[in-house]
């Protein structure tokens, strides 16, 4: 959605541009490394950064750090798989049906402005501490967007196409297959897109109050106790990455070999 | 006709659900604590607020929210004009933000509960994180966004500097700052209430669905969920839609949704 890329200027080699986007993190951890050292603030809580990196390298090699991240993202993709599936069909139903949107819309409208976490307390009491409580609470929360999106998308597609294509004998099954998916895909992948960034967000938040043993949100709560910040900001920093990696590796990558190729986004 | 045919339909889908619960309560199948009655819950959230206290937390949160939007859109407005109409500004800020932006606020509530103790400064903070970054992108996109023509066009009649920010750059950038608003608010919305879950203040929406929990007022919790949707609802629909009228529709600059 946004062009959050640091896009080369005219005439600009790779290195100039390599240079250009280092070099705002170089004084920032500059200013940092400085504030550190000098004291400003207890060195318990604000660690030099190589204390992070320590902190980091150590919790790789021991294995600990990819534990927790595989749980995080098992978490995660089992939620976001809940959430596509059913979101996807409802948005489908409801783009299909003037029934089923009378249905469903009311129902989804009252769901949808409340923001996920504040379910969580109540998922909780209904489900236990734990794994089912997270992954349901992510689905849940990341269904909304994907149903939006689809049901924009299906009552996109232009009837013209439908009538033409039904015109010309397609029956139902190819009529949804040739038309119909092709035609609502670019909001669906939208919705999917925005239903992740939401999952992400809130699993985090959910690890830290759904006493999970494992999973980055947990390790970043649990070293409050013993005031480690360089584990915190370590957790910080490889759930940064991980957001990261999921928006740019992902969903550019799936867009370019789908709606971009067919021509229908730019 | 097609409208009333909906809007029955509609009315018909919430009672058969409102319906369906109450029967799954009544029936027994799960205890009364952990699936309150529809009557029960209502009759709470008036007892709350008959006394006082769920306004009271409601107003705490709106002061959190709204305290936190105001430093966002102080902060993010400015540097994201700035962005747009300067290359040495956007050459240094967005190579931070869009490495600061894939971090999920909440992320940081551990981090800032270390280094500004419990209560009201950690959930402003969060709520400022989590609304700068909409903000501070939309402003910048919008100034990106503004036909060169018309910048061209007012140079060519004379527009100064400034009268070329307050006339054509400030007015052109107007959807995208709403836009923004918009975003703004609903992640500050989110993070509120993570906020004040984890960050334990005694006062506030969210703390008070996380207290409830350890005491079983499945009731209370349902009736916090109901007023924290409410607000939601009204500030999208009334605050946002209004402002939106009131300004670039206007101008003629969006269209009317349609619906």
């Amino acid at each position: 959605m946004l062009p959050a890329r640091p896009a080369a200027q005219r005439g600009e080699s790779h290195w100039r541009l390599f240079a250009r986007t280092a070099f705002p993190f170089l004084v920032v951890a500059l200013a940092w490394e400085a504030t550190a050292h000098l004291d400003v603030f207890p060195r318990k809580l604000f660690p030099p950064l190589e204390e992070v990196a320590a902190a980091l390298l150590r919790l790789t090699a021991d294995g600990v750090l990819p534990h927790h991240v595989l749980d995080t993202l098992v978490r995660l993709l089992a939620g976001f798989a809940l959430a596509a599936v059913a979101g996807v069909a409802i948005g489908f139903a409801m783009g299909r049906s003037r029934r089923a949107e009378d249905v469903a819309l009311p129902l989804i409208s009252i769901g949808a402005p409340i923001p996920g976490l504040a379910y969580a307390p109540l998922f909780l009491l209904w489900f236990g501490l734990g794994n089912v409580t997270a992954v349901l609470l992510v689905a849940f929360v990341s269904a909304f967007p994907i149903i939006f999106n689809t049901w924009t998308g299906v009552k996109a597609v232009k009837e013209v196409w439908v009538r033409s294509a039904q015109a010309m004998g397609a029956d139902d099954r190819r009529l949804l297959h040739h038309v119909i998916l092709p035609g609502a895909l670019p909001y669906m992948l939208t919705g999917l897109r925005l239903g992740l960034a939401q999952a992400w967000r809130i699993l985090v938040g959910v690890e830290m109050l759904a006493a999970v043993p494992w999973g980055l949100g947990w390790m970043i709560f649990g070293a409050r106790e013993f005031l480690n910040t360089d584990v915190m900001l370590a957790g910080v920093a490889v759930i940064g990455a991980i957001g990261l990696a999921l928006e740019k590796l992902v969903f550019q990558r799936l867009e370019r070999y789908t709606v971009v190729r067919w021509g229908m986004m730019a | 006709m097609e409208r009333a045919v909906s809007a029955s339909r509609a009315g018909i889908t919430l009672l058969v659900a409102a319906a369906c619960y109450e029967a799954v309560a009544r029936s027994g199948a799960f205890p009364a604590a952990l699936l309150p009655t529809l009557p029960k819950v209502a009759s709470t959230l008036w007892a709350l607020l008959l006394d006082g206290t769920m306004l009271e937390h409601a107003g705490f949160t709106m002061y959190r929210v709204l305290l936190g939007l105001a430093l966002a859109v102080v902060v993010g407005l400015p540097l994201g004009i700035m962005m747009g109409r300067f290359r040495a500004v956007e050459n240094f800020c967005l190579p931070l933000a869009s490495a600061l932006m894939p971090i999920p606020s909440l992320a940081w509530v551990p981090v800032f509960i270390l280094w500004f103790g419990l209560g009201n400064t950690v959930a402003i903070l969060i709520v400022f994180y989590a609304a700068l970054f909409p903000m501070l992108l939309n402003a910048w996109s919008g100034v990106r966004a503004v036909n060169p023509l018309w910048l061209r066009a007012a140079g060519a009649m004379g527009a100064d500097e400034r009268a070329l920010f307050w006339k054509v750059i400030i007015p052109g950038t107007s959807p995208f700052i709403i836009t923004g608003l918009r975003q703004a608010f609903l992640r500050a919305w989110i993070a509120v209430v993570g906020a004040e879950m984890l960050a334990a203040s005694d006062w506030g929406l969210g703390w008070v669905i996380f207290d409830a929990k350890e005491f079983l007022n499945a009731d209370v919790m349902l009736a916090a969920l109901a007023v924290i949707g409410a607000i939601g609802f009204l500030f999208e629909r009334l605050v946002f839609g209004s402002l939106e009228r009131a300004t670039v529709m206007r101008w003629g600059m969006v269209r009317a949704a349609k619906g």
